[in-house]
């Protein structure tokens, strides 16, 4: 190693943003429009649905049929590179907990593998502290960021339906698909039972809305990413791609970030990062440094860029980096509805998604854990996959096929029939809700260990609150209700108990994490202010799951996006002011 | 593919499959070397990390001649030719199992050592392998290892479906019961598995809702809201 130096970008930026996910995209895609010079980092390589495909694959085309691996946890036609675990890349646990770390490395991040639910936070949940005491109210509410929700909306695309719910807002949303069967079914047993059941909110055109983009065409493979059409949001296609397009982005791929630099007067000055692919050092400088490198990769920089000036990290004076790491809670439960054997064949991929979910409608007040959670469903006739049959004995053994009682499991003919019977009876449903943040439960710096490049690695020390699994208890209470009113049979995660927290997933596994750079009013414990800007270091940004102070019961991922509007504009706002 | 060769491939893959196991362990082990043979031709996106994978899989051979030959009568006889689609070798699923063992190394001694089971549970009573019995012989024990009683709660009680099993089949057991999943995943993921079940997707369409003999058929009907709000093609 006798060559390793430090290699210089001469170019002088005026923003750097480390990771092209919701966050990064959304503001190189803003700083880009208005004419700033950026420098986009991202640690995987290149990415394009239209060059990248695996959209309208046959299973005979994956040679393991759809299964998973390391390199696609979710199956062989995911679109995401990478997951729960990276070669040369490891993450710790203090003691016996638990976190389970999804990291995708590619051009548009984490969007290439998320379900496109686009849910708004509602008044309330900014403002959770003023109502049940419990975590911290956010230096903003709704109205803050509503502008930007809206704008958000029609940048992207989203559908959904208006019900006028006090804190699962209106947007402006394209018009959402009809329900499936199995989804009128489940609608009719959870309403009847006093649950809701609304349209769902995804980011996928059901209408054209620009001419860059196109209509979706009801594959139900948005998790593959829209190869056709860019009908479904993914950073890449969504707002990488224009950025790049304005000219003012240098993308620098297969870039893994070191450390944020800083200058004399402790203000950021650029990020070191080794190139994965020739090994060697680079440096590159700006005006601003923005994080996006996920909630858990921008803490992990931040605590790694130790100087004299900043000991305990950059922007750490608080000592809050990496704490109140979060993520949404998650039990599932899932079985057959012996109504939809031997049912008529036709198309009915819809959107990559359920057409149809369950807002949060409990009183928390009236329950014994302060947070809500939504329902997911799924069911239906899939692309058959890997695993297609496997257990047949299951239900074989347990239903007639055809007025006829079988023995379990079998073979031939009689086997035959019975794959054509049950086909497309599935059910499910799973809870995802919001977490209480607390401070313990965080990701610190193992002082042992290094990633194969030499970066210091996370170490997670979480544990699920008590009112985590209180909830998950509700949750499958909830789901039994749910499935024993339209006869569906429960076959799976329904015996679970306290011994298995309910059937809780372990934190992380939700994909959800937050809380880790959060902001604040105090600096004294948060790491940013209102506009996502570091309270010690006034031109560093982050703007992914870190800032958020609580989660609610909606995915993050309109927020994230909203947030991070909102802090580039801010950021043009201040370099015309001069301020940065 | 000689003895010495086919436990080569055991060790490697167990290997990775420490790798694939263990997701949040930190070990990070590499795979051993790869393969220098030509990958097979993908259709669908790779990363650069994942041809090299496919590259060490179909460099390598894991069942011998007797055990793809073994695999294919059991294939056939879980999902033989019908009136609606052709067998499990039409569909070419040993070449899916031999695949799959090196994808998901876990599952090769259970087949192994499943099929030497089968084999010799053969020599015992018709004193020749499994492949070399007549069809009958063949079903003779297929019939003692293809039916495992289950059980299941319903209502809170403990339900027992399925004639008792003699205790000596047990392992044979889970073995058809592997051999019946790998069977199915890969007739089922087949050009002739897809037509044969029906499934009517994978195309570009536009969605218009559930047809109507359908929905009469259920008894259900699109709300006057959802007609109003949902999006019409």
């Amino acid at each position: 190693m006798g060559d390793l130096q430090v290699k210089k970008n001469a170019k002088q930026y005026d923003a750097i943003i480390v990771g092209s996910g919701a966050g990064g995209g959304m503001a190189a895609y803003v700083l880009s429009q208005a004419g700033l010079k950026v420098c986009l980092i991202e640690a995987g390589p290149m990415y394009d649905p239209r060059k990248n495909v695996t959209q309208f694959k046959n299973p005979w085309e994956s040679p393991r049929r759809g299964a998973s691996t390391k390199f696609r946890p979710f199956g062989d036609f995911d679109a995401c590179y990478w997951g729960w675990e990276i070669d040369g890349e490891p993450y710790t646990h203090a003691n016996d907990t638990k976190w389970e770390w999804w990291r995708a490395r590619m051009i548009g991040g984490r969007t290439n593998h998320w379900g496109r639910i686009s849910l708004r936070f509602g008044p309330k949940d900014f403002k959770r502290r003023s109502i049940d005491g419990m975590g911290d109210d956010w230096p903003i509410g709704y109205d803050d960021v509503k502008p930007y929700y809206d704008k958000v909306d029609r940048l992207i695309g989203v559908f959904g339906s208006n019900e006028g719910l006090e804190n699962d807002p209106d947007g402006i949303f394209l018009p959402p698909p009809k329900p499936r069967l199995h989804e009128l079914m489940i609608k009719k047993a959870a309403t009847g039972i006093g649950i809701p059941v609304i349209p769902s909110r995804l980011s996928i055109l059901t209408k054209k809305i620009n001419d860059s983009r196109g209509e979706c065409i009801f594959c139900g493979q948005c998790n593959r990413a829209c190869s056709v059409a860019y009908a479904d949001f993914s950073s890449s296609s969504v707002l990488v791609k224009p950025a790049m397009e304005t000219g003012n982005v240098d993308v620098i791929t297969n870039a893994m970030a070191r450390e944020v630099l800083t200058n004399n007067e402790g203000l950021a000055t650029g990020i070191s990062y080794v190139n994965k692919m020739d090994l060697q050092e680079y440096q590159v400088m700006g005006r601003t440094v923005i994080l996006a490198a996920s909630a858990c990769e921008s803490a992990r920089l931040l605590l790694n860029s130790k100087s004299a000036r900043y000991p305990n990290g950059l922007a750490n004076s608080s000592d809050v980096v990496g704490k109140y790491l979060h993520d949404s809670t998650g039990a599932d439960m899932g079985g057959v509805l012996p109504e939809l054997f031997d049912r008529k064949r036709y198309n009915e991929d819809g959107v990559g998604g359920a057409h149809i979910y369950t807002p949060w409608w409990g009183d928390n007040k009236k329950l014994d854990f302060p947070r809500g959670y939504h329902i997911e469903y799924w069911g239906g006739f899939g692309q058959p996959a890997y695993g297609f049959g496997n257990s047949v004995q299951a239900l074989n053994g347990r239903f007639e096929v055809k007025g006829q009682q079988k023995e379990p499991g079998g073979y031939g003919k009689s086997l035959k029939e019975d794959m054509r019977y049950f086909y497309g009876a599935r059910v499910g449903m799973a809870g995802r809700g919001e977490a209480l943040a607390v401070k313990e439960n965080k990701c610190e710096i193992d002082p042992k260990v290094v990633d194969k490049y030499g970066i210091p690695v996370l170490r997670f020390d979480v544990k699920p609150h008590e009112y985590d699994i209180k909830q998950a208890k509700h949750m499958k209470e909830t789901f039994k209700e749910i499935m024993h009113n339209m006869g569906a049979i429960i076959t799976y995660g329904g015996d679970d108990d306290e011994k298995n927290n309910y059937g809780l997933h372990a934190p992380g596994n939700i994909i959800h994490e937050a809380g880790t750079v959060r902001m604040g009013n105090d600096p004294r414990s948060s790491v940013l202010n209102k506009h996502n800007q570091a309270h010690d270091c006034k031109n560093l940004f982050c703007v992914d799951g870190g800032p958020f102070v609580s989660q609610a019961d909606k995915n993050i991922t309109w927020t994230i996006l909203a947030l991070s509007m909102r802090a580039s504009e801010y950021i043009i706002d201040e370099m015309k002011k001069r301020n940065l | 593919m000689d003895r010495r060769k086919s436990l080569k491939a055991i060790a490697v893959g167990t290997l990775s499959a420490s790798v694939l196991l263990d997701a949040c362990k930190t070990d990070n082990k590499k795979e051993a070397a790869k393969g220098a043979e030509s990958a097979g031709e993908f259709t669908l996106d790779r990363a650069v990390e994942e041809q090299e994978r496919e590259k060490e899989i179909t460099s390598k051979t894991f069942f011998t001649p007797h055990e793809m030959a073994t695999i294919t009568v059991l294939a056939d006889i879980i999902i033989p030719k019908d009136e609606i689609s052709g067998s499990a070798s039409d569909a070419k699923v040993p070449d899916f199992i031999e695949y799959i063992v090196k994808d998901m190394p876990e599952k090769q001694i259970p087949m192994r050592g499943g099929l030497r089971w089968l084999d010799v549970q053969s020599l015992k009573r018709f004193n020749k392998s499994f492949i070399e019995c007549d069809p009958a012989q063949q079903i003779n024990i297929v019939d003692d290892i293809a039916y495992p009683q289950i059980v299941y709660k319903e209502n809170g009680k403990e339900v027992t479906k399925g004639k008792k099993t003699k205790p000596e089949m047990a392992q044979g057991i889970a073995f058809f019961s592997l051999m019946r999943d790998l069977t199915t995943s890969g007739f089922y993921t087949s050009q002739i598995g897809v037509k044969d079940v029906g499934y009517a997707g994978n195309t570009p369409n536009k969605w218009n809702g559930v047809p109507d003999d359908v929905l009469k058929q259920y008894g259900l009907a699109y709300t006057e809201k959802e007609m109003k709000e949902c999006a019409k093609y």
